[in-house]
């Protein structure tokens, strides 16, 4: 093709600026994932990185700002097959085109996430994760079972968060790998062999809620816990899970399945003691005040009991009866002796009247009104007729006697 | 009518588990009905025992590790870092 020899001049500037609106109005390419290996990295001061993707045919440069490495955080080394998300870019002094980059992932994640979403959306709709599933965790739990590495810091965290709130419980291990090839059937072993239908047939007490959890780590070290196997273990479980893998942001198909989820390993434990020593204690004092408060209204109401009786008891005491009883004699008694005073006095007066009568016809009482008695001397008689009248003869009147001779 | 009780375990013998609910029982029987005043101070009595053992056990109350090793338990040795 000839040139036009009559067509504008465009500056350098000019042709790049073409250039970059043509690339960067694309947007297929401000919104792209792409896949290579890692090469020429280099984290200078400024905190941005630099590096060229590369795969066997070209290469292209990316550039990552600080403030989306100070943000995500990527693992990169020279040689890792990465995919990087980003847009397309022009850098006009060098007139290169440049990959800013916002978000890095191992290579394969991707179809991780893609295998992640189909089989959440395949359990979901089997109701695996239904609310109504879940089933509370006891508050006081005896037994704990734990289902982690037996090595890992998470047993450590989960073993001291036990330790310092509930030292009461005891924890039954069931070791597991909670990554690599064998830590699904390992983990799906470890959570059935602490099920009632395994732990009667060994004579063993099953826990009352068992901690599943891993430390943190990349999505292929947690994918273990992505794994089918073990989410479908986890949602059969008899005994209620709380599941505590990797960091708060990490989230896997075990934690929808588990009847609790906890972001972290230590969390899970806390979870799983919602009842804590300090709990216990407090529980123990407060029955202490009520059994004191009890036995004392108790004894206060005995008391108040015992009081009633006694003002009745002294009501009807024979005392009472014994003090009338003696008021009555006191009473017949007094009567009694006035009864006999008057009696008495009866008597006397008429021993008096008696007396006065008796007084009365005496014979010498005649004499002293001037009457006499004659009687003969010689044999005593009294003379009552002339006839008597002889010889000496004795007059008595009132105050004596003298003698006499008859004359005539 | 009070319930025919075998004879009350020694309180040392007892779980954290087994002391807390008796005491739970001792203290609404005690709300609940009027029983005699003896039997009463009896539960009162055990009562206390109870929430010593209680207090007793918490104090000295240390985590028990054990592995599922197969089907038996065997005790689990922490590595102190």
């Amino acid at each position: 093709m000839q040139p036009s020899l009559f067509t504008e001049t465009l500056t350098v500037s000019q042709l790049t600026f073409r250039i970059r609106k043509l690339l960067e109005d694309n947007p297929e390419l401000q919104d792209v994932w792409v896949t290579g290996e890692v090469s020429n990295l280099s984290r200078p001061a400024s905190g941005h990185i630099y590096f060229t993707l590369k795969d066997k045919n070209a290469s292209l440069r990316c550039v990552m700002w600080k403030s989306d490495a100070a943000r995500t955080r990527p693992n990169l080394q020279d040689g890792a097959a990465v995919e990087a998300h980003g847009k397309i870019a022009v850098y006009e002094p060098q007139g290169q085109y440049q990959l800013i980059v916002n978000l890095i992932r191992p290579k394969g994640e991707g179809a991780l996430f893609q295998e992640f979403a189909r089989l959440k959306a395949q359990l979901e709709a089997e109701g695996l994760f239904d609310p109504e599933r879940k089933r509370p965790i006891p508050e006081l739990p005896r037994r704990i079972g734990v289902v982690t590495s037996a090595t890992g810091a998470a047993l450590r965290d989960i073993l001291n968060t036990l330790r310092r709130r509930l030292p009461l419980v005891e924890v039954i291990l069931a070791p597991a790998p909670v990554q690599g090839v064998d830590a699904p059937p390992a983990l799906v072993n470890a959570l059935h062999s602490l099920n009632p239908s395994t732990m009667l047939r060994a004579g063993l007490q099953s826990p009352d809620v068992i901690i599943l959890a891993r430390g943190g780590g990349s999505i292929e070290d947690l994918w273990a816990f992505n794994d089918e196997r073990v989410v479908r273990a986890v949602a059969a479980s008899q005994i209620p899970i709380v599941c505590g893998v990797g960091h708060e942001t990490d989230f896997t198909l075990c934690d929808f399945a588990a009847d609790l989820r906890a972001p972290t390993p230590t969390a899970a434990a806390e979870l799983a003691t919602q009842t804590t020593l300090e709990n216990l204690q407090f529980q123990i004092a407060d029955y202490q005040t009520r059994l004191a408060d009890l036995i004392s209204s108790r004894v206060a109401d005995h008391q108040a009991l015992i009081s009633a009786l006694t003002a009745r008891l002294r009501f009807v005491s024979p005392e009472r009866r014994i003090q009338s009883e003696l008021q009555l004699l006191d009473e017949l008694s007094r009567r009694a002796f006035s009864g006999l005073t008057h009696r008495l006095q009866l008597q006397s007066a008429r021993v008096d009247g008696l007396s006065r009568r008796l007084t009365a016809l005496n014979p010498e009482a005649i004499l002293s009104r001037g009457y006499a008695i004659v009687t003969r001397k010689t044999d005593g008689r009294v003379v009552a007729k002339v006839s008597d009248a002889k010889g000496d003869m004795n007059v008595r009147v009132g105050d004596g006697e003298f003698g006499v001779i008859r004359n005539s | 009518m009070p319930k025919p009780k075998p004879a009350p375990k020694p309180v040392e013998e007892l779980s954290y588990e087994e002391s807390l609910s008796e005491l739970e029982e001792i203290v609404e029987a005690l709300e609940g009905e009027q029983n005699p005043l003896d039997e009463a101070m009896k539960l009162f009595e055990r009562g206390q025992a109870l929430i010593a053992r209680c207090g007793a056990l918490l104090e000295s109350a240390q985590l028990k590790v054990q592995k599922l090793v197969g089907e038996s338990l065997a005790d689990f040795e922490e590595k102190s870092e």
